[in-house]
Protein backbone atom coordinates (compact mmCIF):
# COMPACT_ATOMS: atom_id res chain seq x y z
CA UNK A 1 0.00 0.00 0.00
CA UNK A 2 1.13 3.41 -1.01
CA UNK A 3 1.62 5.22 2.78
CA UNK A 4 1.69 8.58 0.71
CA UNK A 5 -2.19 8.34 -0.57
CA UNK A 6 -4.50 10.93 1.50
CA UNK A 7 -7.51 9.23 2.66
CA UNK A 8 -10.35 11.28 4.56
CA UNK A 9 -10.44 8.69 7.12
CA UNK A 10 -6.59 9.03 8.08
CA UNK A 11 -5.26 12.69 6.88
CA UNK A 12 -7.74 14.89 8.49
CA UNK A 13 -5.90 17.95 7.65
CA UNK A 14 -4.38 16.89 4.43
CA UNK A 15 -6.80 14.86 2.66
CA UNK A 16 -8.39 17.43 0.18
CA UNK A 17 -5.48 18.42 -1.18
CA UNK A 18 -4.39 18.04 -4.65
CA UNK A 19 -1.23 16.49 -5.77
CA UNK A 20 0.64 19.74 -6.60
CA UNK A 21 -0.70 21.12 -3.63
CA UNK A 22 -2.66 24.10 -5.42
CA UNK A 23 -4.89 26.28 -3.50
CA UNK A 24 -8.60 24.99 -2.43
CA UNK A 25 -11.02 27.47 -3.25
CA UNK A 26 -14.37 27.30 -1.59
CA UNK A 27 -16.69 25.71 -4.23
CA UNK A 28 -13.99 22.63 -4.30
CA UNK A 29 -13.92 22.65 -0.30
CA UNK A 30 -17.62 22.74 0.16
CA UNK A 31 -17.64 19.44 -2.67
CA UNK A 32 -15.43 18.21 -0.56
CA UNK A 33 -17.33 18.18 2.96
CA UNK A 34 -15.73 21.71 3.64
CA UNK A 35 -17.66 24.32 6.02
CA UNK A 36 -20.11 20.69 7.08
CA UNK A 37 -18.38 20.83 10.45
CA UNK A 38 -19.49 24.62 10.46
CA UNK A 39 -23.04 23.64 9.82
CA UNK A 40 -22.98 21.02 12.67
CA UNK A 41 -21.56 23.75 15.40
CA UNK A 42 -23.49 26.09 15.29
CA UNK A 43 -27.25 24.37 14.19
CA UNK A 44 -26.67 21.71 16.39
CA UNK A 45 -24.13 21.71 19.10
CA UNK A 46 -23.84 24.77 21.92
CA UNK A 47 -20.54 26.43 22.32
CA UNK A 48 -20.08 24.14 25.92
CA UNK A 49 -20.47 20.88 23.96
CA UNK A 50 -17.87 22.37 21.33
CA UNK A 51 -15.59 22.96 24.16
CA UNK A 52 -15.94 19.39 25.85
CA UNK A 53 -15.48 17.88 22.27
CA UNK A 54 -12.15 19.39 21.90
CA UNK A 55 -11.43 18.82 25.61
CA UNK A 56 -12.53 14.78 24.94
CA UNK A 57 -10.50 14.51 22.15
CA UNK A 58 -7.43 16.05 24.07
CA UNK A 59 -5.95 17.89 20.93
CA UNK A 60 -2.62 19.72 22.01
CA UNK A 61 -1.56 22.95 20.35
CA UNK A 62 0.68 22.46 17.34
CA UNK A 63 2.71 25.52 17.80
CA UNK A 64 5.57 23.58 19.90
CA UNK A 65 4.42 24.07 23.24
CA UNK A 66 1.50 21.23 23.17
CA UNK A 67 -0.26 22.80 25.97
CA UNK A 68 -3.66 21.14 25.77
CA UNK A 69 -6.14 23.00 23.28
CA UNK A 70 -9.51 22.01 24.87
CA UNK A 71 -8.53 23.27 28.52
CA UNK A 72 -7.65 26.49 27.17
CA UNK A 73 -10.87 27.03 25.56
CA UNK A 74 -12.98 26.38 28.65
CA UNK A 75 -10.36 29.10 30.47
CA UNK A 76 -11.26 31.86 28.07
CA UNK A 77 -14.76 30.68 27.83
CA UNK A 78 -15.75 30.60 31.58
CA UNK A 79 -12.81 33.75 32.03
CA UNK A 80 -15.49 36.48 33.52
CA UNK A 81 -13.00 39.71 33.49
CA UNK A 82 -15.04 41.30 30.22
CA UNK A 83 -17.89 40.14 27.85
CA UNK A 84 -15.56 41.00 24.87
CA UNK A 85 -12.95 38.25 24.13
CA UNK A 86 -10.86 37.63 21.33
CA UNK A 87 -9.38 34.83 19.13
CA UNK A 88 -6.02 34.89 17.69
CA UNK A 89 -4.15 32.56 15.19
CA UNK A 90 -0.64 33.01 15.50
CA UNK A 91 0.61 32.41 12.11
CA UNK A 92 4.03 34.16 12.63
CA UNK A 93 5.90 31.00 11.74
CA UNK A 94 9.54 32.10 11.43
CA UNK A 95 11.51 29.20 13.06
CA UNK A 96 14.11 28.35 11.15
CA UNK A 97 13.33 24.61 9.90
CA UNK A 98 9.76 24.82 10.10
CA UNK A 99 7.19 24.92 7.21
CA UNK A 100 4.14 23.33 7.85
CA UNK A 101 1.98 26.20 8.58
CA UNK A 102 2.93 28.14 5.23
CA UNK A 103 1.64 24.77 3.60
CA UNK A 104 -1.60 24.88 5.06
CA UNK A 105 -2.79 28.72 4.69
CA UNK A 106 -1.19 28.43 1.38
CA UNK A 107 -2.73 25.48 0.12
CA UNK A 108 -6.19 25.16 2.32
CA UNK A 109 -6.84 28.62 3.72
CA UNK A 110 -10.59 27.22 4.28
CA UNK A 111 -9.74 24.60 6.65
CA UNK A 112 -8.43 26.90 8.97
CA UNK A 113 -10.99 29.73 8.31
CA UNK A 114 -14.04 27.13 8.91
CA UNK A 115 -11.76 26.08 12.42
CA UNK A 116 -11.52 29.58 13.14
CA UNK A 117 -14.79 30.20 13.01
CA UNK A 118 -15.87 27.39 15.03
CA UNK A 119 -13.43 28.39 17.62
CA UNK A 120 -15.20 31.37 18.01
CA UNK A 121 -18.31 30.36 18.09
CA UNK A 122 -17.16 27.92 21.24
CA UNK A 123 -15.73 31.00 22.37
CA UNK A 124 -18.28 33.36 21.73
CA UNK A 125 -16.26 35.70 20.53
CA UNK A 126 -17.09 38.50 17.51
CA UNK A 127 -13.72 39.25 15.90
CA UNK A 128 -10.98 37.55 15.13
CA UNK A 129 -7.47 37.81 13.60
CA UNK A 130 -4.41 36.14 12.36
CA UNK A 131 -1.40 37.14 12.98
CA UNK A 132 0.33 36.62 9.78
CA UNK A 133 4.26 36.73 9.34
CA UNK A 134 5.08 39.39 7.02
CA UNK A 135 6.96 37.23 4.33
CA UNK A 136 4.10 34.91 3.77
CA UNK A 137 3.03 37.22 0.62
CA UNK A 138 0.95 34.11 -1.09
CA UNK A 139 -0.53 32.77 2.55
CA UNK A 140 -1.61 36.01 2.71
CA UNK A 141 -3.05 36.39 -0.62
CA UNK A 142 -4.80 32.77 -0.45
CA UNK A 143 -6.28 33.66 2.67
CA UNK A 144 -7.68 36.85 1.89
CA UNK A 145 -9.07 35.57 -1.06
CA UNK A 146 -10.74 32.85 1.12
CA UNK A 147 -11.95 35.48 4.12
CA UNK A 148 -13.85 37.52 0.66
CA UNK A 149 -15.07 33.98 -0.20
CA UNK A 150 -16.28 33.13 3.22
CA UNK A 151 -18.17 36.39 3.84
CA UNK A 152 -20.00 35.54 0.73
CA UNK A 153 -21.30 32.72 1.38
CA UNK A 154 -22.62 34.28 4.65
CA UNK A 155 -19.88 32.06 6.66
CA UNK A 156 -18.45 34.93 8.03
CA UNK A 157 -20.01 38.76 9.29
CA UNK A 158 -23.48 39.36 11.06
CA UNK A 159 -25.83 36.47 11.35
CA UNK A 160 -23.89 33.32 9.95
CA UNK A 161 -25.90 30.77 8.73
CA UNK A 162 -28.78 32.67 10.22
CA UNK A 163 -28.14 31.49 14.06
CA UNK A 164 -27.25 34.91 15.19
CA UNK A 165 -24.08 34.39 15.66
CA UNK A 166 -21.44 37.11 14.28
CA UNK A 167 -17.77 37.13 13.68
CA UNK A 168 -15.65 39.39 11.75
CA UNK A 169 -11.81 37.85 11.13
CA UNK A 170 -8.92 40.60 10.32
CA UNK A 171 -5.66 39.84 8.99
CA UNK A 172 -2.81 41.25 10.45
CA UNK A 173 0.53 40.80 8.79
CA UNK A 174 4.22 41.27 11.06
CA UNK A 175 6.77 43.50 10.01
CA UNK A 176 9.65 41.01 10.48
CA UNK A 177 10.52 39.60 13.95
CA UNK A 178 11.16 35.94 15.26
CA UNK A 179 10.12 36.61 18.67
CA UNK A 180 6.40 37.77 17.59
CA UNK A 181 5.69 33.82 17.41
CA UNK A 182 5.89 34.09 21.19
CA UNK A 183 2.33 34.46 22.28
CA UNK A 184 2.17 37.34 24.73
CA UNK A 185 4.90 39.19 22.65
CA UNK A 186 2.26 38.64 19.87
CA UNK A 187 -0.23 40.62 21.75
CA UNK A 188 1.95 43.50 21.80
CA UNK A 189 2.98 43.32 18.21
CA UNK A 190 -0.90 43.31 17.20
CA UNK A 191 -1.29 46.20 19.41
CA UNK A 192 0.67 47.83 17.89
CA UNK A 193 3.89 48.20 20.32
CA UNK A 194 7.28 46.84 20.34
CA UNK A 195 6.88 43.11 20.07
CA UNK A 196 8.46 42.35 23.66
CA UNK A 197 7.03 39.59 26.13
CA UNK A 198 4.75 40.07 28.61
CA UNK A 199 4.85 39.05 32.25
CA UNK A 200 3.01 35.90 32.96
CA UNK A 201 1.16 35.49 35.07
CA UNK A 202 -1.49 37.21 34.02
CA UNK A 203 -1.94 34.67 30.91
CA UNK A 204 -3.53 35.51 28.09
CA UNK A 205 -6.74 33.44 28.71
CA UNK A 206 -7.41 36.27 31.28
CA UNK A 207 -5.75 39.61 30.47
CA UNK A 208 -4.55 39.43 26.46
CA UNK A 209 -5.37 41.55 23.28
CA UNK A 210 -6.67 45.35 25.00
CA UNK A 211 -6.87 43.49 28.44
CA UNK A 212 -9.28 41.11 27.29
CA UNK A 213 -9.24 37.60 27.98
CA UNK A 214 -7.91 36.01 24.32
CA UNK A 215 -7.55 32.64 23.25
CA UNK A 216 -4.13 31.96 20.86
CA UNK A 217 -3.97 29.35 18.97
CA UNK A 218 -1.55 27.98 15.91
CA UNK A 219 -2.58 27.78 12.29
CA UNK A 220 -2.30 23.67 12.24
CA UNK A 221 -4.23 23.85 15.89
CA UNK A 222 -7.17 25.35 14.59
CA UNK A 223 -6.76 23.55 11.01
CA UNK A 224 -7.68 20.22 13.41
CA UNK A 225 -11.33 21.58 14.40
CA UNK A 226 -12.80 20.63 12.07
CA UNK A 227 -12.20 17.06 11.21
CA UNK A 228 -12.61 16.55 15.40
CA UNK A 229 -16.20 18.17 15.20
CA UNK A 230 -16.91 16.43 11.83
CA UNK A 231 -15.63 12.96 12.98
CA UNK A 232 -15.88 13.27 16.71
CA UNK A 233 -13.38 12.75 19.57
CA UNK A 234 -13.01 8.99 19.58
CA UNK A 235 -12.14 8.61 15.88
CA UNK A 236 -9.55 11.46 16.51
CA UNK A 237 -7.70 9.72 19.45
CA UNK A 238 -8.01 6.42 17.27
CA UNK A 239 -5.82 8.58 14.49
CA UNK A 240 -2.80 8.22 16.31
CA UNK A 241 -0.50 5.69 17.41
CA UNK A 242 0.78 6.98 20.48
CA UNK A 243 -0.79 8.76 23.41
CA UNK A 244 -0.75 12.12 22.01
CA UNK A 245 -4.22 11.85 19.97
CA UNK A 246 -4.72 12.92 16.23
CA UNK A 247 -2.07 13.35 13.19
CA UNK A 248 0.83 15.92 12.76
CA UNK A 249 2.38 17.49 10.41
CA UNK A 250 5.82 16.43 9.86
CA UNK A 251 8.75 16.17 7.41
CA UNK A 252 12.08 16.30 7.22
CA UNK A 253 14.73 18.65 5.37
CA UNK A 254 18.30 19.04 4.82
CA UNK A 255 20.36 16.82 2.44
CA UNK A 256 17.74 13.66 2.53
CA UNK A 257 16.67 12.82 -1.08
CA UNK A 258 12.61 14.40 -0.60
CA UNK A 259 12.54 16.94 1.49
CA UNK A 260 8.55 17.95 2.15
CA UNK A 261 6.69 17.64 4.73
CA UNK A 262 3.36 15.08 5.76
CA UNK A 263 0.53 14.50 7.38
CA UNK A 264 1.06 11.49 9.89
CA UNK A 265 -0.07 9.75 13.01
CA UNK A 266 1.72 10.48 16.34
CA UNK A 267 4.23 8.02 17.66
CA UNK A 268 5.60 7.64 13.43
CA UNK A 269 9.25 6.86 14.24
CA UNK A 270 11.37 9.48 12.89
CA UNK A 271 13.30 6.76 10.93
CA UNK A 272 10.68 6.10 8.96
CA UNK A 273 9.50 9.69 7.96
CA UNK A 274 13.54 9.84 6.84
CA UNK A 275 13.39 6.62 5.14
CA UNK A 276 9.99 6.36 4.50
CA UNK A 277 8.89 9.53 2.98
CA UNK A 278 12.71 11.32 2.70
CA UNK A 279 13.27 8.26 1.12
CA UNK A 280 16.63 8.66 3.34
CA UNK A 281 20.36 10.52 2.76
CA UNK A 282 21.38 11.92 -0.37
CA UNK A 283 24.16 9.93 -2.09
CA UNK A 284 27.20 10.68 -0.27
CA UNK A 285 25.84 11.90 2.78
CA UNK A 286 25.14 10.19 5.89
CA UNK A 287 22.94 11.28 9.13
CA UNK A 288 25.39 12.43 12.05
CA UNK A 289 22.48 14.92 13.79
CA UNK A 290 19.16 16.05 13.66
CA UNK A 291 16.51 18.30 15.22
CA UNK A 292 12.70 17.20 15.79
CA UNK A 293 11.32 20.07 15.38
CA UNK A 294 12.87 23.38 14.68
CA UNK A 295 16.17 25.34 15.20
CA UNK A 296 15.27 25.42 19.09
CA UNK A 297 15.17 21.86 20.04
CA UNK A 298 18.07 19.90 21.13
CA UNK A 299 20.19 18.14 18.68
CA UNK A 300 19.62 14.18 18.46
CA UNK A 301 22.22 11.38 16.73
CA UNK A 302 21.78 8.63 14.75
CA UNK A 303 20.92 6.41 17.55
CA UNK A 304 17.68 7.98 18.25
CA UNK A 305 15.95 7.75 15.00
CA UNK A 306 13.53 4.86 16.06
CA UNK A 307 11.69 7.47 18.70
CA UNK A 308 7.95 7.63 18.15
CA UNK A 309 7.23 11.25 17.29
CA UNK A 310 5.36 12.40 20.21
CA UNK A 311 5.75 14.65 23.26
CA UNK A 312 6.41 12.45 25.11
CA UNK A 313 8.68 10.44 23.93
CA UNK A 314 10.95 12.76 22.20
CA UNK A 315 10.90 14.59 25.86
CA UNK A 316 12.58 11.14 27.00
CA UNK A 317 15.21 11.12 24.77
CA UNK A 318 16.00 14.50 26.06
CA UNK A 319 14.84 17.27 22.89
CA UNK A 320 11.55 18.31 22.35
CA UNK A 321 8.92 17.65 19.84
CA UNK A 322 8.62 21.46 18.81
CA UNK A 323 6.72 21.61 15.60
CA UNK A 324 7.71 17.98 14.38
CA UNK A 325 9.52 19.33 11.47
CA UNK A 326 12.80 18.04 11.30
CA UNK A 327 16.21 18.41 10.10
CA UNK A 328 18.74 16.19 9.28
CA UNK A 329 22.81 17.20 9.89
CA UNK A 330 24.88 15.32 7.64
CA UNK A 331 28.53 14.26 7.64
CA UNK A 332 30.04 17.72 6.20
CA UNK A 333 28.68 19.79 8.45
CA UNK A 334 31.11 20.81 11.41
CA UNK A 335 28.50 20.87 14.02
CA UNK A 336 30.56 24.38 15.83
CA UNK A 337 29.71 26.26 12.56
CA UNK A 338 26.32 25.01 12.82
CA UNK A 339 25.55 26.11 16.21
CA UNK A 340 27.71 29.47 15.23
CA UNK A 341 24.62 29.85 12.32
CA UNK A 342 21.97 29.02 14.97
CA UNK A 343 23.10 31.41 17.86
CA UNK A 344 23.44 34.06 15.43
CA UNK A 345 19.83 33.66 14.23
CA UNK A 346 18.88 34.01 18.20
CA UNK A 347 20.71 36.66 18.88
CA UNK A 348 19.85 38.53 15.94
CA UNK A 349 16.39 37.95 16.78
CA UNK A 350 16.42 38.71 20.92
CA UNK A 351 14.02 41.61 21.33
CA UNK A 352 16.65 43.15 23.76
CA UNK A 353 14.08 43.36 26.64
CA UNK A 354 15.95 41.19 29.42
CA UNK A 355 19.80 41.51 30.37
CA UNK A 356 20.97 37.65 30.10
CA UNK A 357 19.21 37.22 26.44
CA UNK A 358 20.20 40.51 24.86
CA UNK A 359 24.23 40.21 26.71
CA UNK A 360 24.63 36.54 26.46
CA UNK A 361 23.49 35.58 22.95
CA UNK A 362 25.96 37.90 21.75
CA UNK A 363 29.00 36.37 23.89
CA UNK A 364 27.90 32.97 23.00
CA UNK A 365 28.16 34.15 19.48
CA UNK A 366 31.57 35.62 19.98
CA UNK A 367 33.02 32.25 21.67
CA UNK A 368 31.18 30.01 18.89
CA UNK A 369 33.01 32.58 16.47
CA UNK A 370 36.47 32.24 17.51
CA UNK A 371 35.91 27.91 18.24
CA UNK A 372 34.72 27.97 14.66
CA UNK A 373 38.02 29.34 13.34
CA UNK A 374 39.84 27.19 15.60
CA UNK A 375 41.34 30.46 17.58
CA UNK A 376 39.34 29.57 21.24
CA UNK A 377 40.65 29.88 24.21
CA UNK A 378 41.39 27.07 27.15
CA UNK A 379 38.10 27.57 29.07
CA UNK A 380 35.71 28.69 25.90
CA UNK A 381 33.23 25.00 26.43
CA UNK A 382 32.93 25.72 30.30
CA UNK A 383 32.35 29.54 29.74
CA UNK A 384 29.56 28.19 27.14
CA UNK A 385 27.88 25.81 29.29
CA UNK A 386 28.19 28.43 31.68
CA UNK A 387 26.27 31.21 29.84
CA UNK A 388 23.82 27.99 28.98
CA UNK A 389 22.98 27.76 32.91
CA UNK A 390 22.63 31.68 32.96
CA UNK A 391 20.31 31.73 29.86
CA UNK A 392 17.93 28.25 31.03
CA UNK A 393 14.66 28.40 31.74
CA UNK A 394 13.48 30.49 34.49
CA UNK A 395 16.77 32.88 34.42
CA UNK A 396 14.74 34.95 31.31
CA UNK A 397 12.01 36.59 30.59
CA UNK A 398 10.62 34.82 27.99
CA UNK A 399 11.52 31.26 26.52
CA UNK A 400 13.58 32.45 23.34
CA UNK A 401 16.90 32.20 25.60
CA UNK A 402 16.52 28.92 26.88
CA UNK A 403 15.25 27.96 23.42
CA UNK A 404 18.66 28.61 22.29
CA UNK A 405 20.33 26.87 24.77
CA UNK A 406 19.41 23.58 23.82
CA UNK A 407 20.95 23.12 20.57
CA UNK A 408 24.49 24.81 22.08
CA UNK A 409 23.97 22.32 25.10
CA UNK A 410 22.77 19.24 23.03
CA UNK A 411 25.56 20.01 20.46
CA UNK A 412 28.52 20.23 22.74
CA UNK A 413 26.90 17.28 24.98
CA UNK A 414 27.20 14.95 21.74
CA UNK A 415 30.20 16.81 19.72
CA UNK A 416 32.60 18.12 22.02
CA UNK A 417 35.62 16.82 20.29
CA UNK A 418 34.27 19.74 17.67
CA UNK A 419 34.75 22.23 20.02
CA UNK A 420 37.57 21.12 20.98
CA UNK A 421 39.49 21.14 18.19
CA UNK A 422 38.26 24.74 17.82
CA UNK A 423 40.64 25.70 20.62
CA UNK A 424 43.64 27.31 19.51
CA UNK A 425 46.90 24.87 20.51
CA UNK A 426 49.69 26.54 22.54
CA UNK B 1 -2.43 73.74 10.60
CA UNK B 2 -1.96 70.53 11.46
CA UNK B 3 -4.23 68.55 9.45
CA UNK B 4 -1.77 70.97 6.66
CA UNK B 5 1.23 68.62 7.45
CA UNK B 6 -0.45 65.64 7.50
CA UNK B 7 -1.65 66.17 3.76
CA UNK B 8 1.73 67.45 2.85
CA UNK B 9 3.33 64.36 3.42
CA UNK B 10 0.87 61.32 2.82
CA UNK B 11 -1.10 61.29 -0.18
CA UNK B 12 -5.00 61.45 0.39
CA UNK B 13 -4.75 57.54 -1.00
CA UNK B 14 -2.35 56.24 1.68
CA UNK B 15 -4.37 58.53 4.50
CA UNK B 16 -7.79 56.25 3.19
CA UNK B 17 -5.56 53.28 3.45
CA UNK B 18 -4.78 53.98 6.88
CA UNK B 19 -7.99 54.83 8.17
CA UNK B 20 -9.59 51.59 6.84
CA UNK B 21 -6.79 49.59 8.79
CA UNK B 22 -7.72 51.94 12.26
CA UNK B 23 -11.26 49.88 11.99
CA UNK B 24 -10.04 46.31 12.29
CA UNK B 25 -8.91 47.58 15.48
CA UNK B 26 -10.23 48.22 19.26
CA UNK B 27 -7.71 51.08 19.73
CA UNK B 28 -6.10 52.77 16.70
CA UNK B 29 -2.44 52.27 17.59
CA UNK B 30 -2.68 48.60 16.27
CA UNK B 31 -2.77 50.33 13.12
CA UNK B 32 1.06 51.70 13.37
CA UNK B 33 2.90 49.10 11.55
CA UNK B 34 0.17 48.14 8.44
CA UNK B 35 0.76 52.11 8.37
CA UNK B 36 3.99 52.83 8.07
CA UNK B 37 4.30 49.71 5.36
CA UNK B 38 1.45 51.67 3.51
CA UNK B 39 3.66 54.96 3.90
CA UNK B 40 6.90 52.98 3.32
CA UNK B 41 5.61 51.56 -0.38
CA UNK B 42 6.22 54.28 -2.95
CA UNK B 43 9.11 56.07 -0.30
CA UNK B 44 10.85 52.48 -0.06
CA UNK B 45 11.88 53.82 3.50
CA UNK B 46 10.44 55.73 6.69
CA UNK B 47 11.45 59.65 7.07
CA UNK B 48 11.22 61.77 10.21
CA UNK B 49 8.19 64.04 8.89
CA UNK B 50 6.50 60.32 7.61
CA UNK B 51 6.87 59.45 11.74
CA UNK B 52 5.09 62.40 12.55
CA UNK B 53 2.24 62.50 10.22
CA UNK B 54 1.57 58.67 11.17
CA UNK B 55 1.73 60.26 14.62
CA UNK B 56 -0.96 62.87 13.95
CA UNK B 57 -3.44 60.19 12.02
CA UNK B 58 -3.33 58.02 14.44
CA UNK B 59 -3.88 60.19 17.30
CA UNK B 60 -0.89 58.68 19.02
CA UNK B 61 2.39 60.57 20.45
CA UNK B 62 5.33 60.27 17.47
CA UNK B 63 7.62 58.73 20.27
CA UNK B 64 4.99 55.27 19.64
CA UNK B 65 5.62 55.05 16.06
CA UNK B 66 9.50 55.81 16.51
CA UNK B 67 10.05 53.02 18.43
CA UNK B 68 7.99 50.59 16.59
CA UNK B 69 9.87 51.91 13.12
CA UNK B 70 12.95 51.02 14.68
CA UNK B 71 12.09 47.51 16.36
CA UNK B 72 10.87 45.63 12.74
CA UNK B 73 13.33 44.77 10.73
CA UNK B 74 10.88 45.38 7.20
CA UNK B 75 10.74 48.89 7.88
CA UNK B 76 13.95 50.85 6.93
CA UNK B 77 15.06 53.89 8.26
CA UNK B 78 17.09 55.20 5.67
CA UNK B 79 16.97 54.51 2.07
CA UNK B 80 17.18 51.12 0.37
CA UNK B 81 17.58 50.01 -3.51
CA UNK B 82 14.62 49.79 -5.92
CA UNK B 83 14.58 46.21 -5.21
CA UNK B 84 15.14 44.50 -1.85
CA UNK B 85 17.22 41.06 -2.01
CA UNK B 86 16.33 38.78 1.44
CA UNK B 87 18.68 35.81 1.27
CA UNK B 88 17.59 32.84 4.21
CA UNK B 89 20.53 31.71 6.39
CA UNK B 90 18.80 29.98 8.70
CA UNK B 91 19.72 26.69 9.75
CA UNK B 92 18.71 24.30 6.71
CA UNK B 93 19.59 27.01 3.88
CA UNK B 94 23.16 26.85 5.72
CA UNK B 95 23.22 22.84 5.74
CA UNK B 96 22.33 22.82 1.94
CA UNK B 97 24.92 25.80 1.38
CA UNK B 98 22.99 29.48 1.38
CA UNK B 99 26.77 30.76 1.56
CA UNK B 100 27.49 29.79 -1.66
CA UNK B 101 24.29 31.18 -2.84
CA UNK B 102 25.59 34.70 -0.87
CA UNK B 103 28.87 34.75 -2.77
CA UNK B 104 27.41 34.38 -5.54
CA UNK B 105 25.00 37.37 -5.01
CA UNK B 106 28.32 39.57 -3.41
CA UNK B 107 30.07 38.93 -6.36
CA UNK B 108 27.42 40.02 -9.09
CA UNK B 109 26.26 43.07 -6.90
CA UNK B 110 29.86 43.79 -5.84
CA UNK B 111 27.97 44.47 -2.24
CA UNK B 112 27.99 43.30 1.04
CA UNK B 113 25.01 42.31 2.98
CA UNK B 114 23.20 45.46 4.24
CA UNK B 115 24.82 47.47 1.71
CA UNK B 116 23.04 49.20 -1.40
CA UNK B 117 24.20 49.49 -5.17
CA UNK B 118 25.68 52.06 -6.46
CA UNK B 119 23.00 52.32 -8.86
CA UNK B 120 20.22 51.69 -6.40
CA UNK B 121 18.73 48.87 -7.86
CA UNK B 122 19.61 46.25 -4.82
CA UNK B 123 19.89 46.17 -1.44
CA UNK B 124 21.00 42.67 0.06
CA UNK B 125 19.97 41.91 3.43
CA UNK B 126 19.70 38.61 5.68
CA UNK B 127 16.18 37.03 6.57
CA UNK B 128 15.62 34.10 8.73
CA UNK B 129 13.72 31.14 7.90
CA UNK B 130 11.26 31.71 4.60
CA UNK B 131 9.70 28.39 5.65
CA UNK B 132 10.35 26.44 2.65
CA UNK B 133 13.21 24.17 4.07
CA UNK B 134 12.17 21.67 1.21
CA UNK B 135 13.00 24.09 -1.36
CA UNK B 136 16.02 25.31 -0.02
CA UNK B 137 17.96 27.83 -0.43
CA UNK B 138 15.58 30.02 -0.73
CA UNK B 139 15.40 34.31 -1.33
CA UNK B 140 13.32 36.95 -1.54
CA UNK B 141 12.75 40.20 -4.08
CA UNK B 142 10.80 42.17 -3.09
CA UNK B 143 7.43 40.21 -2.36
CA UNK B 144 8.92 37.70 -4.40
CA UNK B 145 10.02 34.46 -2.91
CA UNK B 146 12.65 31.76 -5.19
CA UNK B 147 13.26 28.55 -4.33
CA UNK B 148 15.85 25.92 -5.24
CA UNK B 149 17.95 28.42 -6.04
CA UNK B 150 21.25 27.52 -8.13
CA UNK B 151 24.25 29.59 -9.61
CA UNK B 152 22.50 30.14 -12.89
CA UNK B 153 18.79 30.75 -11.11
CA UNK B 154 20.51 33.77 -9.32
CA UNK B 155 21.97 35.64 -12.19
CA UNK B 156 18.59 35.40 -14.27
CA UNK B 157 16.38 36.15 -11.22
CA UNK B 158 18.82 39.38 -10.75
CA UNK B 159 18.29 40.45 -14.70
CA UNK B 160 14.87 40.12 -14.61
CA UNK B 161 14.67 43.39 -12.21
CA UNK B 162 16.75 45.29 -14.14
Amino acid sequence: MNKKIRKPESHPLTWRLKKNNSPIWINEYKLKNGYSALKKSLCKMSPVEIIDEIKKSELKGRGGAGFNTGMKWDMVSKSKISKTKYLVCNADEMEPGTFKDRLLMESIPHQLIEGMIIAAFALQVHCAYIFLRGEYIQALKNLKKSIFEAYKMGYLGKNILKTGFSLNIFIHTGAGRYICGEETALLNSLEGKRANPRFKPPFPVEIGLWGKPTCINNVETLSNVPGIISNGHIWYKNLSKSVDSGTKMMGFSGNVNTPGIWELPFGTTAREILEDYANGMKKGFQLKAWQPGGAGTDFLTPQHIDVPMDFENVSKIGSRLGTAVAMAVDNHINMVKLVYNIEKFFSRESCGWCTPCRDGLPWIVKILKSLSKKKGKEGDIELLEELSLSLSFGKTFCAHAPGAMEPLTSAIKYFRIEFERGIKLK
Amino acid sequence: MKKKYLDIVLTMEEQKRIFEEKKKYEYPQAAVIEALKIAQEKRKWISKDVIYAISEILSIPSVYVQEVATFYSQIFLEPVGRNVIRYCDSVVCYVVGYKKILSILEKYLKIKPGQTTIDNKFTLLPICCLGCCDRAPSMMVNEDTYFNLSDKKIVSILESYL
